[in-house]
């Protein structure tokens, strides 16, 4: 099956017909993307700010990962939940949509990088790394964040 | 002068039908406005969930509010001008959209909420800052700005649809 079969398939399930015919469930469920935003770009923003050595500081960092790690995985959660059901209302589209395909790219990679070097750099002991790898670490990190964001305002843009 | 004529002349402006026709600056400062909600809310959540006691609870609430109320601050400003833009880009319709009007009534009342807290709980902190559960009147703060600033988000996101033009 090829993806834009697939992405066909979605469009003209019963989930993507019941959103594009609703007045107010694309709307709703565009509301709670932007809540699970609020969320996800809150935790991640204080993550980097700590690897940054600003916000609540480098040593914070280890705690501060621990703490905000189910925050994190929620708030990714409601985005993937939300971002698949404004999907399959519109997937069509969005297969020719060059901003989808920059958002999803930046998203696989920015869920990648948070999970492998992300994770390790903020858990390990500020003693024993360079505090050039934080700050290159968080840079990559909200860079890669940005560009699903603005890839996903883009979408809207067409 | 009523605030309707007030939008009426302000719609006819050369600034605000530049901004309104123009192909890039209105959508690059609608992105702004929506990006720096990372920045402005994201940052409120987490101080508003510490005060909830639900996160990062060996952390001293005052120290979460010095480290972060800088940035807070500084992205309230930039939402407060973008969103001064996307409105004198379309005074009209916008200040007859009930969301609109919502959104305004709500940003309001947070920030009642913030003065109140910083006339009652906020002066006790010495006495509750390193407690993992806050005593209810910070957290009653913390839960009513959340509810707030989700009706706000809300809002805002419906400003956008025209069911009621």
């Amino acid at each position: 099956m090829s993806l834009l079969t697939f992405f066909t398939w979605c469009e003209s399930s019963w989930i993507g017909q019941a959103i594009r015919d609703s007045r107010w469930l694309f709307p709703a469920i565009e509301s709670l993307h932007l809540l699970g935003l609020a969320v996800l770009g809150g935790v991640v923003l204080a993550v980097n700010l700590s690897l940054l050595d600003l916000g609540l500081g480098r040593k914070s960092a280890a705690g501060l990962w621990r703490e905000v790690r189910p925050w994190l995985v929620g708030s990714v959660a409601v985005m993937l939940g939300s971002g698949f059901l404004l999907f399959t209302s519109e997937a069509v589209k969005l297969y020719y949509h060059g901003a989808f395909w920059v958002k999803m790219g930046a998203l696989f990679l920015s869920l990648a990088f948070t999970v492998t070097a992300q994770r390790r750099t903020a858990l390990a002991d500020p003693n024993h790394i360079s505090p050039l790898r934080s700050r290159v670490v968080a840079v990559v990190s909200l860079l890669l964040w940005f560009l699903v964001g603005a890839g996903g305002r883009w979408i809207g843009f067409s | 002068m009523s605030l309707l004529e007030f939008c009426r002349w302000l719609e006819n402006t050369p600034g605000s039908i530049a901004l309104h026709e123009s192909i890039w600056v209105y959508p690059i400062v609608e992105s702004v406005h929506v990006l720096t909600l990372c920045v402005f809310l994201g940052l409120t959540v987490v101080i508003d969930l510490r005060l909830l006691g639900a996160t990062l609870l060996a952390t001293p609430v005052s120290q979460i509010l010095r480290r972060f109320l800088p940035w807070t601050v500084a992205g309230f400003a930039v939402m407060v001008v973008s969103g001064a833009l996307l409105f004198y880009a379309i005074p009209m319709k916008t200040y007859l959209n009930i969301f609109f009007r919502l959104k305004v009534a709500f940003l309001l009342m947070a920030g009642l909420n913030v003065a109140i807290f910083q006339r009652t709980a906020s002066r006790t902190m010495a006495g509750w800052d390193h407690d993992p559960k806050p005593p209810f009147r910070a957290r009653l703060a913390g839960g009513v700005s959340l509810a707030l600033w989700a009706g706000i988000v809300i809002c805002g996101r419906m400003i956008a649809y025209n069911w009621f033009d």
